[in-house]
C-alpha cells in the first residue's frame, strides 16, 4: 500500500492541528483558564485526520460529543471552534450550542449530538438528500464502539443498506465505551461483522497506520460517491485518557495502558513521515505554524464577547420569541 | 321557500366539492410535493406497493413522484425521524408518517434532542424543517397503546409547533403551511375524523400556524378545544342556544404555540372559560392555557377556568370504559354551567 506525498503531508498537518489543539485545550482547563466539559480525542487524532482527508470540504459530517478531532480534522476554523468552546458570542454557535453541539456547515459539520449514536439516522437523512439531489456529497458519521449497541445504530445502518445511501459509517473503536471495556459490553469480537447483518461492506482497519487508514477511508467514500451504496469502517484506536478530561480511568488495565502508549500515533505518524523523506526540519516547521494559527484563535476567543441574554429568545423557532 | 317559479327560473348553485380529511390531506401533501422536489414523505406502508399508507393518506402519490420521494420504510421509527431530521438539514422538507402517536415514542430523542433543538443549538445556522405527521384518537377500542393524545409532552419542549385540524378544509390549509414552515412542527390527525367532509377550499389553500378559528361566536362562555372534541363542542353550543345560552368555541388548530391573542379577548369579552382535550386533564395543554388566563385575565373572571380532558389511566378498550374514559357531552355541558352559576 502506498500514499502521495501530498496526501500523506495533509494528513500530517490535519493530524497535528489536532494534536496541538488537544495539547491547549487541556492546559487552558488545567490553569483555570477555561472551565468546560472537555471530551479529550488524545490517541484518535491520527484516524479521523485520514478519514477526513479523503473528503471534499462540502462532504458532510456528523459527529459526537468527543468530536473535536473530527472537527478540526475536517477543516472547521480554530478561532471560531475555541470561541463557541468558550461560550463566547463568536463562536460557530454563538456560544449557544459549546463543544459537544459543534456545527459549522461551511466545512460540512451539520451535527454534533451529545447522545451515543443519534448521529447514525440524521447522516442518513443527509445522504439521501444528496441521492434525491444528486449532488455527490458524501456524509460521514462519526462514532464510538459504545455507540453500536445503541437501537439507532441497527435501524440506521438497515436503512442505509435498504436505500443503498452514500453515507459511512466511522467507528472509530477506541476500545471502552466509557468507562466500560469493549469485551464487557460486547460479544463479537469486532465490530466490523455486524456489517454483514445488514448486508452492507464492512472494513476493520488500524486506525493509527496512515497508509491504512487513508486507503479504506478512501475507497468507502469512493464507493458512495459511485452510488455504490454504505460501508461501515471499523478503524482500530486507543483513547489514552479517561471518558473526558480530568476524569480518573484506574479501571484501564496496566496491560491496556502499555499497549496504547505503543501505538501513540503521534510517534508512529512523526517516523512514517521521516521514512518518506520529510525533512524534521520541514515537519517542525509546519507544527510551529499551528501553534501560531492556534495562539492567535486563543487570544481570539479570550478577547471576544459573551453572548447578550437575549439569545435565548432567538433561534427557538424563525421568529424571535417575545419578551 | 314557497315560490317554486323562483326556484325553477333561478340557475342552478355550482355544487362546491366535499372532501374528507383523508383526501384534504393527500392533496395537501400532492400540491406541495408538485410544487417543491424538496418534499418527500417517509413512513411505513406508504407507497403504492404497500397500499398507500394504513390510512391511504399517501395513497397515489409514489405512482406520481417516485419511491425515491415517497418512501416505505422498515418498522424502524428513530432511523425514519433521524432521516427527515438529516433530509431537513439538508435543505429538504420531509414529512415523516409516524403510524401512530404511541409509536413516537420510540423516536423521542430524534424529536426532542435533534429536531426541536438543532436550529438553537447551532446558533441559527440550521433550522429543520419537517413535518411529524401521526394519528391517533379515543373511540375505536384500540386501547392503550394506539390511543393516546400526548401533544402536551411537545409543547413542553421549546422549538417544537403542534398542529391538528378538527375539519377536512383546516387539514388541507394547515398541512401545506406545516410543510413550508421553517421549524419542525407536529400534526396531529385524529382517526375519528379521518371520514369527515368539508366544502373542498381549493387549490393552494393554507391556514396560517399560529392562529386559532372561532368556529362559533357567542358572549356567555368561552370554550376552547382543539381536534375532535371540536364537534362535541358545538353540538353542546347549538343545545344550549335553546336555552339561551350563548357559547363560543374556540379551535385553537395550532396547540403550541397557541394564539393567545384570540383566547385572550374572548375570556375577556365572555369572562368565562372552559378548556377541554381528548389528552389526560392532568398535567395538559389545558392547565398551560387556564392557567395562563388566571395570570392575565383574574380580575375580569366571573369563573374560574374549569378544565376538561379524559381520565387519570390507561386509555381502556371495552366501550363501555372507553366512553367513561373520554370528555362527553355531558361533562362540557357541566362545566360550562359551573361557570356560569358561579358566585364569589
Amino acid at each position: 500500500m502506498s500514499i502521495d506525498r501530498e496526501k500523506l503531508l495533509d494528513i500530517y498537518t490535519r493530524t497535528m492541528k489536532v494534536a496541538r489543539f488537544d495539547e491547549k485545550m487541556r492546559s487552558l482547563l488545567m490553569s483555570g483558564k477555561l472551565a468546560t466539559i472537555y471530551y479529550t480525542m488524545r490517541g484518535q487524532e491520527l484516524v479521523t485526520s485520514a478519514m477526513m482527508a479523503a473528503l471534499n470540504q462540502d462532504d458532510y459530517l456528523v459527529t459526537t460529543y468527543r468530536g473535536q478531532h473530527d472537527q478540526i480534522a475536517k477543516g472547521v476554523p480554530l478561532d471560531l471552534l475555541i470561541a463557541e468552546i468558550a461560550g463566547r458570542a463568536t463562536g460557530t454557535c454563538k456560544g449557544k450550542g459549546g463543544s459537544m453541539h459543534i456545527t459549522h456547515p461551511a466545512t460540512g459539520v451539520m451535527v454534533t449530538t451529545g447522545v451515543v449514536g443519534s448521529g447514525l439516522p440524521i447522516a442518513n437523512g443527509l445522504a439521501l438528500s444528496s441521492q434525491n439531489k444528486k449532488d455527490g456529497k458524501v456524509t460521514v458519521t462519526c462514532f464510538g464502539d459504545g455507540a453500536t449497541n445503541i437501537g439507532a445504530f441497527h435501524e440506521a445502518m438497515n436503512m442505509a443498506q435498504l436505500y443503498k445511501l452514500p453515507v459511512i459509517f466511522f467507528c472509530q473503536n477506541n476500545h471502552y465505551g466509557e468507562h466500560t471495556a469493549f469485551a464487557d459490553h460486547t460479544k463479537v469480537d469486532s465490530i466490523v461483522t455486524r456489517a454483514a447483518a445488514y448486508g452492507m461492506k464492512g472494513v476493520k482497519v488500524d486506525g493509527n497506520d496512515a497508509v491504512a487508514m487513508y486507503a479504506a477511508a478512501k475507497e468507502a467514500v469512493d464507493r458512495a460517491r459511485a452510488g455504490d451504496g454504505p460501508t461501515l469502517i471499523e478503524a482500530m484506536c486507543y483513547r489514552m485518557m479517561g471518558h473526558f478530561f480530568g476524569a480518573d480511568f484506574s479501571y484501564m488495565p496496566p496491560e491496556h495502558i502499555e499497549e496504547m502508549k505503543a501505538e501513540d500515533p503521534l510517534p508512529k505518524l512523526n517516523a512514517l513521515m521521516l521514512e518518506h523523506q520529510f525533512p524534521q526540519a520541514e515537519l517542525d516547521a509546519i507544527v510551529a505554524g499551528l501553534e501560531a494559527e492556534l495562539e492567535a484563535a486563543v487570544e481570539f476567543a479570550f478577547a471576544s464577547a459573551y453572548p447578550d441574554a437575549d439569545e435565548i429568545r432567538k433561534d427557538v423557532f424563525e421568529e424571535e420569541i417575545a419578551a | 321557500m314557497s315560490d317554486t317559479a323562483t326556484l325553477e327560473t333561478t340557475a342552478p348553485q355550482a355544487k362546491v366539492k366535499q372532501i374528507t380529511v383523508v383526501q384534504a390531506l393527500n392533496a395537501a401533501i400532492d400540491e406541495a410535493m408538485a410544487a417543491d422536489e424538496g418534499v418527500i414523505l417517509l413512513g411505513e406502508d406508504v407507497a403504492a406497493k404497500q397500499g398507500g399508507g394504513v390510512f391511504k393518506v399517501s395513497s397515489g402519490l409514489s405512482e406520481k413522484y417516485g419511491e425515491h420521494r415517497i418512501r416505505a420504510t422498515p418498522i424502524s421509527e428513530q432511523a425514519i425521524m433521524g432521516a427527515c431530521v438529516g433530509a431537513a438539514l439538508a435543505g429538504m422538507r420531509p414529512i415523516a408518517e409516524i403510524m401512530l402517536m404511541n409509536f413516537v415514542t420510540v423516536a423521542m430523542d430524534q424529536i426532542v434532542n435533534h429536531a426541536a433543538k438543532l436550529r438553537f443549538m447551532s446558533g441559527g445556522q440550521t433550522n429543520v424543517p419537517m413535518v411529524i405527521r401521526t394519528t391517533t384518537g379515543v373511540g375505536v377500542g384500540f386501547g392503550g397503546q394506539h390511543s393516546d393524545m400526548l401533544e402536551a409532552w411537545f409543547a413542553h419542549v421549546p422549538g417544537l409547533k403542534i398542529v391538528t385540524p378538527s375539519n377536512a378544509a383546516d387539514a388541507k390549509g394547515l398541512m401545506r403551511s406545516a410543510i413550508e414552515c421553517n421549524d419542525p412542527v407536529i400534526f396531529i390527525e385524529n382517526i375519528l375524523c379521518y371520514g369527515l367532509k368539508s366544502d373542498d377550499p381549493g387549490a393552494d389553500y393554507r391556514v396560517p400556524l399560529g392562529k386559532a378559528a372561532i368556529a362559533r361566536e357567542g358572549s356567555d362562555v368561552t370554550l376552547i378545544t382543539y381536534g375532535r372534541t371540536v364537534l362535541d363542542t358545538l353540538e353542546v353550543a347549538e343545545t344550549l342556544a335553546g336555552e339561551g345560552v350563548s357559547v363560543e368555541v374556540i379551535d385553537l388548530r395550532t396547540i403550541a404555540p397557541y394564539d393567545e391573542p384570540t383566547v385572550t379577548a374572548s375570556v375577556r369579552k365572555t369572562g368565562r372559560a372552559v378548556v377541554l382535550h381528548e389528552a389526560v386533564r392532568s398535567y395538559g395543554t389545558g392547565a398551560e392555557i387556564a392557567s395562563r388566563l388566571h395570570e392575565s385575565l383574574f380580575n375580569d373572571l366571573k369563573a374560574p377556568v374549569q378544565r376538561i380532558g379524559g381520565a387519570f389511566s390507561a386509555v381502556p378498550m371495552a366501550s363501555v370504559l372507553e366512553q367513561a374514559w373520554i370528555p362527553n357531552k355531558d361533562e362540557i355541558t357541566a362545566a360550562i354551567r359551573t361557570t356560569l352559576d358561579w358566585k364569589r
